[in-house]
């Protein structure tokens, strides 16, 4: 970690905190417009392009109209808790940014301060960005109960429990990373990253990150919170105007906050691609050039999530919490213990990266072929296997059923008769 | 000492919160600031690792299903003030100060005077620092207490377990069924229609029209039969319309009508 962080002028603190707030505000309204203009080239359409060069300006008049629109609080609300709501949910996903490395060690035009593209950072930077979505939860699920609605109730609930499954398997991503960097604070991953970016040696992780971000950050195919054809608008149906907009914020800045992250814990952060760091001695990895190369990996996984939600239709909810908690953790578990020991075995010599590479090209092979087999259909075992007859009074005394012995319980009704008045 | 300062008000004001919201979510959050604050202090104090964990773990976490259950008990939900066991209260703040009193005198004995070796033990970074501590001269405790978690994580599995008694019914298996019925009592397989296609009511309340005209009533949801707030005038409808057609009419002629 530079010496610098924590021992700025405070001028200079200020200066960074106001643009990184100008930053994410103006890449959020970007990002609306990309797109809105991504997903309509995917469905042979235009999109906004009326407005300002390329219809830029669109997103901005409709940040206008929201916010002058009228601002409703709905009489079952709870007042105080409603209005915390929005504020709960935009704060800690500008708060994240805090750690956010942008570039290297740069010295300020028109004075000679030197300053690194970095607000701060901690030993535990990582920990904190998990730390801080975590209390951003805390918005989306008192907004589902102080609306006083039941749709807004259900999407918060289900909020809650997709953000915690999902940061089990975030959180889990890391370790692998921490073990490779030796660091949690986000500047010396990226400094680390020199040689290798990380989603090479560890790409199992970066798949698994890659899920997970899109699971914590309620987007399709994971955005059962606000899942339309069963929830309405979820948890923000009773919110309207500013408020709701707050909630469209939080949103996109939450976006680019994981993108940001993965890249700068497995492509390498602000550094210069393959090819490109190595002119005239890593000339672009100097100054102000990686701002270039940071904006453009986010822009990278923000098309990416762009491209899944023109792609995919959303997932059921079961399947999902099932893939969280029976296949992604799982895995994770597994391959964070193959990593200590790949890590172990190398520092012992008794691992060369030549066998490792074959290995690992092998393994890749094999998970290509499982992807051909066809999924094999699981037996109805309920319907072959004759059910035992349960004698509800064996022995004379009521007893339940034991496993395998058949009550006479029919179907439910899929759908109740409906009878006229 | 500064933000010590700062929190600690806050903290005592959401301590006393929680004491006294009527509402248990209003409770849960007053709990939440005070984790939150005691976090802030642990970072005032250098123990960033701790910091992060705290929110992550008891904020983040534990926090978060104290929320959930509290939820599912529903908005209007609050505490009864009547006692369930006679005295509770007595006893409750009796035991409460002695409790308060003994931390007090305990606390304020050893926590008077300077802090020494913070900086050595944050020599290689606070979490090197923590780890070597977890994994070295304690890791027989730190594995014994994973030990206790884990076998109450299972017991708890155990205890929240039930035996399927009956096969579970897929989508297949009730896809099946509707068309079993379609072909034994013609039973229409597919969803009824939407209610509220009128063009002046496209209300839940209003039923669904054929294509011969006639009110379909199965379209309405059968709680909103029950309640018997079905509104059935699809007759007095018409005559609303022309009576309405005729004033517009009426109004236009006498030059009234702006926008035509």
């Amino acid at each position: 970690m530079s010496d610098l962080f924590g021992n700025e002028p405070f001028w200079v603190i200020a200066l960074k905190a106001v643009l990184i707030f100008v930053v994410l505000l103006v890449y959020t309204l970007f990002n609306i417009w990309f797109e809105r203009r991504v997903v309509a080239k995917m469905q042979h359409r235009i999109g906004p392009n009326v407005h300002g060069p390329f219809g830029l300006l669109q997103s901005l008049a409709d940040g206008v109209k929201l916010a002058l629109k009228e601002d409703i609080v709905v009489k079952a609300a709870d007042k105080v808790v409603y209005i915390l709501a929005p504020i709960l949910a935009t704060i800690p996903a500008f708060l994240a940014w805090a750690v956010i490395p942008f570039g290297p060690e740069v010295t300020i035009p028109f004075t000679d301060t030197k300053t690194v593209l970095q607000l701060t950072d901690l030993p535990v930077a990582v920990l904190y960005v998990l730390a801080v979505t975590s209390i951003g939860v805390y918005g989306i699920v008192l907004a589902g109960w102080a609306s006083g609605s039941i749709y807004a109730l259900l999407g918060g609930l289900r909020s809650s429990a997709q953000v915690i499954s999902y940061e089990v398997a975030m959180g889990l991503s890391f370790v692998s990373v921490f073990m490779y960097a030796g660091s949690m604070s986000t500047s010396e991953i990226v400094e680390a990253q020199s040689d290798l970016w990380y989603f090479v040696p560890l790409f199992p992780s970066f798949v698994i990150y890659c899920i997970a971000m899109v699971g914590e950050t309620n987007r399709a195919p994971f955005d059962l919170p606000e899942a339309e054809g069963e929830l309405v608008g979820g948890f923000h149906t009773e919110y309207s105007s500013l408020k709701f907009a707050l909630f469209f914020l939080a949103e996109y800045v939450n976006m680019v906050t994981v993108s940001a992250l993965a890249t700068t814990l497995f492509l390498g952060g602000w550094r210069a691609p393959f090819g490109i760091g190595q002119i005239n001695d890593g000339y672009f990895n100097t100054g102000y050039w990686p701002l270039i190369w940071f904006f453009g990996k986010t822009l990278f996984f923000i098309f990416l999530f762009v491209w899944l939600r023109g792609t995919l239709p959303r997932m059921r909810y079961d399947q999902f919490m099932n893939f969280g908690w029976k296949i992604l953790i799982p895995v994770s578990l597994v391959w964070i213990i193959a990593v200590a020991f790949i890590r172990k075995l190398k520092s012992e010599d008794m691992l060369d990266q030549q066998t490792l590479t074959y290995v690992a090209i092998a393994a890749g092979v094999l998970v290509a072929i499982t992807f051909f087999i066809p999924e094999k259909k699981t037996p109805d075992s309920g319907d072959d296997a004759e059910p035992e007859e349960w004698d509800a009074f064996a022995g004379g005394y009521p007893v339940p059923p034991m496993p395998g012995q058949q009550t006479t319980e029919t179907l439910p009704d899929a759908r109740p008769e409906r009878t006229a008045p | 000492m500064t933000t010590f300062w700062l929190l600690a008000p806050i903290m005592v004001i959401a301590a006393l919160g929680l004491l006294f919201a009527r509402k248990a979510v209003h409770a849960a959050l007053a709990l939440a600031v005070v984790m939150i604050s005691l976090a802030i202090l642990y970072a005032a104090q250098g123990a960033p690792f701790l910091f992060a964990v705290q929110i992550i773990v008891y904020t983040g976490a534990i926090m978060m299903l104290f929320l959930f259950v509290l939820m599912l008990v529903g908005v209007e939900s609050s505490e009864a003030v009547r006692e369930t066991i006679s005295g509770q209260r007595l006893f409750a703040t009796v035991i409460g100060l002695v409790f308060g009193i003994t931390l007090v005198l305990a606390v304020g004995q050893t926590v008077t005077g300077v802090v020494v070796g913070l900086g050595a033990a944050n020599e290689n970074g606070n979490p090197y620092g923590l780890a070597e501590l977890l994994f070295g001269k304690y890791v027989l405790a730190f594995e014994f207490t994973s030990a206790l978690l884990i076998t109450a994580a299972l017991g708890a599995m155990v205890l929240a377990h039930k035996e399927r008694l009956t096969p579970r019914h897929t989508q297949a298996d009730l896809a099946a069924r509707r068309m079993r019925e379609y072909a034994e009592t013609g039973r229409h397989p597919g969803p009824a229609p939407t209610p509220g296609v009128f063009a002046r009511h496209n209300a839940v309340d209003t039923p669904a029209l054929l294509p011969d005209g006639t009110p379909l009533e199965e379209s309405i949801s059968p709680s909103i039969v029950e309640r018997g707030q079905v509104r059935s005038g699809f007759d007095d409808d018409i005559d609303t319309v022309v009576d309405q057609l005729a004033t517009d009419e009426q109004r236009d002629s006498d030059g009234f009508g702006g926008e035509k």
